[in-house]
């Protein structure tokens, strides 16, 4: 027997009303270090406007966030403040790796560098650039709205699926050659 | 500013083992390590040297022609006539050591707490050698020229977080 539904009722499933909900409503952490931090400020501030996307309610504080956007080159002496404040944000919660340091150390491959920020946490979308310009934010964080509605949380989808939870190889250092081809001591 | 003459007359008479040169209207003064107090508080009390404007360091490892692996600088300045002043003064391996100048000026602790840090250059009488810029766990000096630029694994020595971990 059909149900008759009135004109103004839309059904959905729980699951994609849900991210509908979290995708249109994105709370993100500045976890600003350099010049991508300008970046992200001008994304949202008046000209770029990250409003349009609903996600320009930045917060200071990681309880309040569930987007990390993390911009600029992160240090040795600064992980572990970042893998702290990742712990504190409440899930459903995303990472957003922002320009070339963020993702891979960019220039900086020195000792106190990180080589990346996805080998110590995880991240959900990475934005080449050197900082990458307003536009290309916009871009990620719509493609993230996108990744969010595809995946659905809200059963704890994206933890059972091992592939996507494998942890990064470790970093393995290449040894110091130097131009007559002996191996140097690190 | 070049320094006033009777100024390095007077260093020279006093202290022995002492080397002053000038290059482009700059005024250098090499010292021995062993000495530097003595040169400095003579420099500041006699002379009005009143200004630690900075202390350095250069790792002269593998360089041609050097004798001493580590060149400290400090620079003086006399804020009163304007002259400026170079000190150097020169340390070895194993044990890099030389006199702290915090009692003369206070704002040598963290200059020389960075150069303990970088060149693992120790100070004598300094009030409070621990580092100033890396992590206390940090166990290398990393810009002295025998410290690999891409670190000793440093950069990687952390926990791996993975999603649904907190």
């Amino acid at each position: 027997m059909a149900i008759e539904l009135p004109e103004n009722v839309v059904v959905s499933k729980l699951d994609e009303l849900a991210s509908w909900c979290r995708k249109n409503s994105l709370w993100p952490m500045p976890f600003a270090t350099a010049c991508c931090g300008i970046e992200l400020m001008a994304t949202g501030a008046s000209r770029h406007d990250l409003a349009r996307f609903g996600a320009e309610v930045f917060r200071f504080s990681p309880r309040q966030c569930d987007l990390m956007i993390v911009a600029g080159r992160v240090v040795m002496k600064m992980l572990p403040v970042l893998q702290r404040i990742w712990q504190q944000m409440h899930e459903p919660k995303w990472c957003i790796s922002m320009g070339a340091c963020a993702s891979t150390g960019g220039v900086f491959d020195t000792y106190s560098v990180v080589q990346g920020i996805d080998r110590f946490i995880p991240v959900d979308m990475y934005i080449p650039g050197c900082p990458p310009r307003p536009e290309q934010l916009i871009q990620g964080i719509i493609d993230l709205q996108d990744k969010i509605q595809r995946e659905g949380t809200i059963g704890g989808a994206e933890f059972d699926v091992k592939a996507r939870q494998q942890r990064k190889r470790p970093f393995v250092e290449l040894p110091i050659v130097n131009a007559s081809g002996l191996v140097l001591p690190r | 500013m070049t320094v006033r003459p009777e100024v390095t007359v007077a260093l020279e008479s006093r202290f022995r083992d002492i080397k002053v040169s000038e290059f482009r209207g700059r005024t250098r003064v090499v010292v021995e390590a062993a000495q530097l107090l003595d040169v400095m508080t003579s420099l500041r009390e006699t002379h009005g040297f009143d200004l630690l404007v900075d202390v350095t360091c250069v790792d002269y490892l593998n360089y041609r022609d050097a004798a001493n692996r580590f060149g400290l600088v400090y620079l003086l300045a006399n804020a009163t006539s304007a002259e400026r002043l170079t000190v150097r003064a020169f340390v070895d391996d194993p044990d890099p050591t030389v006199a702290s100048l915090v009692p003369l000026w206070e704002g040598a602790n963290w200059m020389e707490r960075e150069v303990w840090d970088m060149f693992g250059i120790q100070f004598e009488g300094h009030p409070d050698m621990r580092r100033i810029l890396l992590p206390d766990e940090f166990t290398a000096h990393p810009l002295r020229k025998d410290y690999p630029l891409q670190g000793r694994g440093e950069r990687h020595n952390f926990p791996v977080l993975a999603r649904g971990e907190g």
